[in-house]
C-alpha cells in the first residue's frame, strides 16, 4: 500500500515539474500560478504587520526599527558649520570633527551597506525577526505553517528545478557548441540559454517585471547593472542574452562556464589574467568592436551590496568604448532578502537561504543608452551612470567604494578634509608650500 | 541582526546600563545592536581596529582621538558597558530632564560633563590644562601637512593667549569652558 501511495505521489511530482513548469518555461508562458501565490502572500504580511503593530503597542520593550539610520544627524558641512572662511582658528572647531566622528560610530553610511537591510515589518522569516513569533499565538501558528511550507514544500520543487535547469544547460549548450557557426546556432544558443534561465527563475519563485524594454540592450553594447547578489545574472538573462564577464573557476562552476562558451562567446578569464587590467580590457573592447556579438554584462560595483544604495562604480567597464545600456534592478525585500552577505555566507548557504525564502519579487528597469560625452573622463562617466541607476531604483547613491567592505579606506580622503579644514582657518592664501598641489578644493 | 543581539544582552545589564547612562530601553537594544556588528572578533569587545573600519571614522582627522576616548587607561579592549558609558555624554538632554534641579550626581551629559570630554581630547596627559604642546598636536592632526610649523606655532601662541586669564601660558578647563563661542558653534 505504501509503495502505491509513493507512486502516485511521485507521479504527480513529476506531472507537476514537467508540465506546469518545464514546458511553460521554454515557451515563455506564465501560467498565472507565481502571482495568485505572490497576492496570498501579501495579504497574509498584510496581516501579520498589523498583529505585529498591536503587539508592539501592547509589550513597548519590542523595538521599532527605523529605516533612516538610528540617530538624528543635524548640521551640514565643515563649511556650514566652522563657518565660511574665518581664517582663525577656535578651539571649539575640534567639537565638528568629535560630533562627526560619534555620529559615525553609532551609525554610519558604509558599513550597513555590507549587510542585511533591516525592515519595517515582518515578513514571517526567522532570520530577519526579532522574536516576534511571540507575541501572539495566531502569529506563531502562521510562523509554524510559513516553516512548514517553506521547507517541506516549495523547497523540494526548488531544488528539483535547478538541477533540472543547470543540466539542461549543460548539456544542451554542449550539444548545441557541435554545430557550425551559422544562424541556426545563434538562435538554438538563445532558446537554449533563456529556457534554462527561465527554469531556474522559476526554481526560485522569481516574479520579475521589466520596465521600459524598448531600452534593452542591443549587441555590441555593455550592460551595466547595480550588484546585489550572484542571481542578478539569472534575472537578467530571463529576458535577454547576454555574453557573461567573469573569472573562470573550478569544480561544478567551472564546467557550467565551459560548456556555456561552446554555443556563444562569453568572456572568461584566467585567474592570473584578472590582475592585468589592460589584457582584461582589451580582450572586452575586442568583443565590443566585433558588433555581432552579445552585449556584456558588467556589475561595475565590484562586489554585492544590499540593494539599499548603489556605491562606486569602477571605471575601468566604462573606459572599454561603445554603448553603455543601465539597467537597475530593485528587490522586493518583503518576500525575501536577496542579498548575498558573502562573509557571512558561502556560496551553497546562500542559495538554500534563497530556496527557502517565500519568492523573489524584482523590479528591473531598462534605463536609456548612455556614452561617453566629449571631455568627459571615464570617472565622472561611471559616476553619470551610477545616479542615473540610483535614481531610477529609489536606491541611495553613494561615493563610498564597495570594496570597503574588505579593505581599508584610503588616506588620501583624510588628506583631503584636512585641506579641506585648513583652508578654512587660513584661507585660500595662506596655505604653505607644505602641500604639493596649490589648488584648494 | 536583532535576534542575536536581544538574547546576548540580559534584562538586569539593560537596568543597570539603563540607571548609569539613562538611555531607554530601546536605545540600549539598538546600541547593542551596534555593538555586535561593529565587533567583527565576536568576542564581545572591541578593539581599535574595529572602530577603523568604520570608513567615515577613518577619515576623520581627529579619529584616532575620538576611539582612544573609548578605550580606558591602558587597555585595547572595551566592552558594551564601556561603550555606553562613552556614548552617553551625548545623549541628548530629553525635555523631562531639564527641569530636574537636585539629583545625587551630575548625569554624564550635562553640559559640563560634555564640555569635561571635549577637554580631555586635548588634554591627553590629563594634568588638567592644556599645554602649547598639546594643543599643537590636536591641530597639527586637524590640518595635516598644509599648514606650516611655523604659522601652526603662531596659530596656537594666538589661541592661548586669547584664552589664559592666569598667565600661566595654558588652558585650564575653566578658561577653557569661558572662551566665547565663534558664529556657529553648537549648543552643547
Amino acid at each position: 500500500a505504501e509503495g502505491a501511495v509513493a507512486g502516485a505521489v511521485f507521479q504527480v511530482w513529476v506531472f507537476v515539474v514537467l508540465f506546469l513548469i518545464m514546458l511553460p518555461a521554454m515557451f515563455g508562458l506564465s501560467l498565472g500560478v507565481t502571482g495568485v501565490y505572490i497576492q496570498v502572500l501579501v495579504k497574509i504580511l498584510e496581516w501579520a504587520t498589523v498583529r505585529i503593530q498591536r503587539g508592539r503597542m501592547e509589550q513597548p520593550s519590542v523595538p521599532v526599527p527605523l529605516p533612516n539610520g538610528i540617530i538624528e544627524r543635524a548640521g551640514g558641512s565643515m563649511e556650514e558649520e566652522i563657518g565660511e572662511l574665518r581664517n582663525s582658528f577656535a578651539l571649539s572647531d575640534a567639537f565638528y570633527f568629535y560630533k562627526k566622528g560619534l555620529e559615525s560610530i553609532v551609525d554610519d553610511q558604509v558599513t550597513q551597506r555590507f549587510s542585511s537591510e533591516e525592515l519595517a515589518s515582518w515578513n514571517l522569516l526567522t532570520r530577519t525577526n526579532q522574536n516576534f513569533r511571540y507575541i501572539s499565538l495566531r502569529l506563531t501558528i502562521i510562523w509554524v505553517l510559513g516553516v512548514f511550507v517553506r521547507y517541506c514544500i516549495l523547497f523540494p520543487l526548488r531544488i528539483t528545478l535547478a538541477i533540472i535547469g543547470l543540466s539542461w544547460l549543460v548539456i544542451g549548450t554542449t550539444l548545441v557548441g557541435f554545430l557550425p557557426e551559422n544562424s541556426v546556432k545563434t538562435w538554438l544558443s538563445e532558446l537554449v540559454h533563456l529556457t534554462c534561465y527561465r527554469i531556474c527563475a522559476r526554481g526560485l519563485s522569481a516574479t520579475i517585471r521589466y520596465y521600459n524594454k524598448e531600452n534593452k540592450p542591443q549587441k555590441g553594447g555593455i550592460c551595466v547593472a547595480n550588484h546585489t547578489t550572484p542571481i542578478d545574472v539569472v534575472i537578467l538573462a530571463n529576458d535577454g542574452c547576454y555574453a557573461m564577464v567573469g573569472q573562470i573557476h573550478g569544480g561544478l562552476m567551472g564546467v557550467i562556464q565551459r560548456s556555456m562558451v561552446r554555443s556563444c562567446p562569453h568572456v572568461w578569464f584566467e585567474r592570473s589574467e584578472m590582475k592585468d587590467r589592460h589584457a582584461v580590457t582589451s580582450r572586452l573592447r575586442a568583443h565590443v568592436a566585433a558588433k555581432t556579438k552579445l552585449p556584456i554584462l558588467i556589475f561595475p560595483e565590484g562586489t554585492c551590496i544590499n540593494n539599499t544604495s548603489v556605491m562606486m562604480f569602477k571605471k575601468g567597464s566604462f573606459e572599454i568604448g561603445g554603448t553603455i545600456y543601465p539597467v537597475a534592478i530593485k528587490y522586493d525585500p518583503r518576500f525575501g532578502d536577496a542579498f548575498w552577505n558573502s562573509g557571512k555566507y558561502n556560496m551553497v548557504s546562500y542559495l538554500l537561504r534563497m530556496m527557502t525564502s517565500w519568492a523573489i519579487v524584482v523590479n528591473v528597469w531598462y534605463l536609456p543608452p548612455m556614452t561617453l560625452q566629449d571631455g568627459e573622463d571615464a570617472a565622472h562617466f561611471a559616476s553619470r551612470v551610477k545616479s542615473a541607476i540610483a535614481h531610477q531604483g529609489g536606491l541611495l547613491d553613494l561615493d563610498w567604494d564597495g570594496g570597503l567592505k574588505r579593505g581599508k579606506v584610503k588616506d588620501s580622503f583624510k588628506e583631503e578634509q584636512q585641506k579641506m579644514y585648513s583652508s578654512i582657518i587660513v584661507g585660500q592664501n595662506g596655505i604653505s608650500s607644505c602641500s604639493q598641489s596649490t589648488k584648494v578644493e | 541582526m536583532g535576534s542575536r543581539a536581544s538574547t546576548l544582552l540580559r534584562e538586569e545589564e539593560i537596568e543597570e546600563i539603563k540607571k548609569e547612562t539613562g538611555f531607554s530601553h530601546s536605545q540600549i537594544t539598538r546600541l547593542y545592536s551596534r555593538f555586535t556588528s561593529l565587533d567583527k572578533g565576536e568576542n564581545g569587545t572591541l578593539s581599535r581596529e574595529d572602530f577603523q573600519r568604520i570608513p567615515e571614522l577613518a577619515i576623520n582627522p581627529l579619529g584616532d582621538r575620538i576611539i582612544n576616548a573609548f578605550f580606558p587607561e591602558g587597555e585595547d579592549q572595551v566592552n558594551f558597558r564601556g561603550f555606553m558609558r562613552t556614548l552617553a555624554h551625548f545623549r541628548p538632554i530629553e525635555d523631562n530632564e531639564k527641569n530636574k534641579n537636585s539629583s545625587a550626581s551630575e548625569p554624564l551629559n550635562s553640559r559640563t560633563n560634555k564640555l569635561l570630554f571635549a577637554f580631555r581630547l586635548y588634554d591627553l596627559d590629563r594634568d588638567d590644562k592644556i599645554s602649547r604642546d598639546e594643543l599643537l598636536q590636536v591641530l597639527r592632526m586637524m590640518v595635516g601637512v598644509n599648514i606650516s610649523d611655523e604659522q601652526l606655532g603662531s596659530i596656537a601662541d594666538r589661541t592661548i593667549q586669547e584664552a589664559d586669564t592666569n598667565g600661566d601660558n595654558s588652558i585650564s578647563f575653566n578658561e577653557f569652558i569661558k572662551v566665547p563661542p565663534v558664529d556657529g558653534e553648537q549648543d552643547y
